[in-house]
């Protein structure tokens, strides 16, 4: 693969991840009523922040492709 | 109904991902030279990049939005659609089509028909394909039009034109990869908007307990049995105890065995992401690492339904309730989006509207790839101009991507007849698609098949599905697009979708009997030229040696076990 997928989505998600954290942190608690008190925008970040800085670190690894010889020889 | 008010962060989210899907598309343009690159990405793509991008193709936005207008309407027997449609057919596509696909080198659907029968077989299939595609594209245009219309007051107009034309600027750009790279994107952000939606309708509805206890009381309102919104099978023994009106044989056959495996082996929207896997292992595994997100995805797409209906009628802490139509049923359709207004405060509501963005563009790009080669390998290379040079070819390729996404705008503003969407397309599946698998199951393991076969059988179970629509309606409709158009009403079925699902079946079966009987009337073509083509005359692709996970077999038989799990749990 010449432009790993990885890189790009975890990116995205560490963008949108430290938005909503900080968003999370400085937003006005009243507008959190409407998730049940809970602050969705911290946690969620969070979560979205982790995941993207995992595909980051895969995709910057540079693992061989995943077709391996045996996969080749199998065609 | 209320509309909803973005705030700054919101914007700013759906804009990070608009500038993502286009820089992608960015990134791959020097990649996306020849035609291979364009249309096939290059036999390139690694099983789990392909395998999620096939099943973000068939995540539109008409999925979405119409799962979860189904689970409010029909509760949790709408996982069949994923319990016995879709995931043994994904099953069966790796394990013993995907050989013939990805090993006979055809580089399109249509184009493995005519490999396999013959120039009419495949034009007859190009040219239904690319006109049935152009329509899904266009009906799932118009539902994201409609909704952003709705929820945010964009103008309709507004909403489609800037999606589609981000769709189509990247796909321009990079072509198939383009479009794959984006669906795997866009299925983690399906995912990432989804789940807090329905952790948070979860939480109001008082968890599992509080759900099934309130869908009790849907059920009996209805006048069904306490658990008809809850049990995916126990009252499927007759079509009136349960809301979809259908019976376990309509449905095992109708939907399981018919539509989705015509659905899920034979579109090219799908099949076209395994062909562009990088071997023929990768190929076969596609569909199979499909299975597994795609069978846990009633969670994220039917339940947020029931959710929506339970609390309509059961009543939560927030006091969340589905809107109503003008004439008094509730709007299903809105049920994911409502539920988005009512739970995510700002910043998550932009993360949430981007998912289902995603899952709109998703389905459209999936459409619109599919009809660009289709039109340029099977229509264009096939009747106009044999003799295309690559670079021509490309070119052809770019120009059907802008007319497809044109046509599909038109059919968006054509489309506003049907109340669920989900019943349309089924409909539209049945007459195009449920002739189809019988010809490529007789044509993949009866070597006998013959290309007139295949050719009268395809027109006669097209035929069939129309007369039989023609001639039989639903309870309580009136004759015109929802049957009977034929004169005479022979048969009332007890809902639509077991209207639907009769369709297929008779559409399968006259296809079956037809391409059987004149095969065995017309000259047969020599073995040799079948090699590749047909089961019995296929060497098996060689898989001893590949680990236990890469195995299309042992997959395949994880995929079905945990499948028969799911059906028994919620049985």
């Amino acid at each position: 693969m010449r432009v790993d997928i990885r890189t790009p989505i975890g990116a995205l998600f560490v963008v949108i991840g430290v938005m909503l954290v900080v968003y999370g942190m400085l937003a006005d608690h009243a507008i959190y009523t409407k998730s049940l008190g809970l602050n969705v925008n911290l946690w969620w970040g969070l979560v979205l922040l982790a995941f993207g800085a995992v595909f980051v670190f895969f995709g910057a690894r540079r693992e061989p492709t995943s077709a391996t010889d045996v996969d080749r020889d199998a065609r | 109904m209320n509309q909803l008010h973005l705030a700054a962060i919101d914007y700013v989210i759906i804009a990070t991902y608009f500038v993502f899907v286009l820089g992608i598309g960015f990134l791959l343009r020097r990649y996306t030279q020849s035609s291979t690159d364009f249309f096939l990405s290059g036999r390139s793509i690694p099983a789990w990049v392909a395998g999620l991008a096939f099943l973000s193709a068939n995540l539109g936005a008409q999925e979405v939005i119409g799962m979860a207008a189904s689970g409010a309407k029909y509760g949790i027997a709408t996982s069949h659609f994923y319990w016995i449609g879709a995931i043994p057919a994904m099953a069966f596509v790796g394990v013993f089509m995907m050989p013939f696909y990805y090993g006979s080198r055809a580089r399109s659907v249509p184009e493995y028909l005519r490999l396999r029968f013959d120039e009419k077989t495949r034009g007859l299939n190009a040219i239904s394909f690319a006109v049935m595609t152009v329509f899904s594209s266009g009906i799932s245009m118009y539902a994201m039009g409609l909704l952003l219309t709705a929820l945010l007051g964009w103008s309709f107009n507004f909403s489609v034109i800037v999606s589609a034309v981000i769709v189509l600027a990247y796909i321009l750009l990079g072509g198939l990869t383009s479009a794959i790279y984006n669906e795997v994107l866009q299925f983690f952000l399906i995912v990432a908007g989804l789940l807090p939606l329905v952790f948070l309708g979860l939480q109001d509805v008082g968890g599992w307990g509080g759900l099934t206890q309130r869908l009790t009381l849907t059920a009996t309102q209805h006048g069904f049995a306490a658990g008809a919104w809850t049990d995916s099978w126990r009252h499927m023994g007759d079509p009136s105890a349960n809301p979809m009106g259908v019976e376990w044989f309509g449905l095992a056959m109708g939907l399981g065995f018919v539509l989705s495996f015509g659905y899920w082996t034979t579109d090219f929207l799908v099949v076209q992401r395994a062909m562009a896997a990088e071997s023929m292992s990768a190929a076969r595994r596609t569909p199979l690492i499909a299975a597994f997100p795609k069978m846990l995805f009633p969670a994220l797409v039917i339940l947020p339904g029931m959710i929506a209906i339970a609390l309509t009628t059961g009543g939560g802490r927030t006091g969340f309730a589905l809107p109503k139509l003008a004439d008094g049923s509730y709007n299903y359709d809105m049920s994911i989006p409502m539920m988005l207004g009512h739970y995510f405060p700002p910043g998550l509501l932009g993360l949430g509207l981007t998912a289902l963005m995603a899952s709109f563009m998703s389905g459209m790009a999936g459409n619109v790839t599919a009809f660009n080669t289709v039109w340029t390998y099977d229509i264009y290379q096939a009747y106009l101009r044999r003799d295309a040079s690559d670079r021509h070819l490309v070119w052809v390729g770019r120009m059907a991507t802008v007319v497809g996404v044109a046509l599909s705008i038109a059919t968006a503003y054509a489309t506003t007849r049907f109340n669920n969407i989900m019943d349309m397309l089924q409909l539209v599946f049945a007459f195009v698609n449920a002739p189809l698998f019988a010809t490529f199951l007789l044509g993949m393991f009866w070597k006998r098949t013959t290309g007139h076969g295949a050719f009268t059988g395809l027109l006669a179970g097209t035929v069939a599905a129309a007369i039989h629509h023609g001639i039989t309606l639903p309870a309580l409709a009136h004759a015109g697009i929802k049957g009977g158009w034929l004169g005479a009403v022979v048969h009332r079925y007890p809902s639509e979708m077991a209207q639907n699902f009769w369709t297929a079946i008779f559409a399968w079966t006259t296809c079956m009997v037809v391409t059987i009987l004149v095969s065995l009337a017309t000259r047969p073509r020599a073995d040799d030229e079948l090699r590749g083509l047909v089961y019995s005359l296929t060497e098996r692709p060689r898989t001893e040696g590949l680990p236990w996970y890469k195995h299309p077999g042992g997959l395949a038989a994880i995929v079905l076990v945990m499948t028969v799990v799911l059906n028994v749990v919620f049985f």
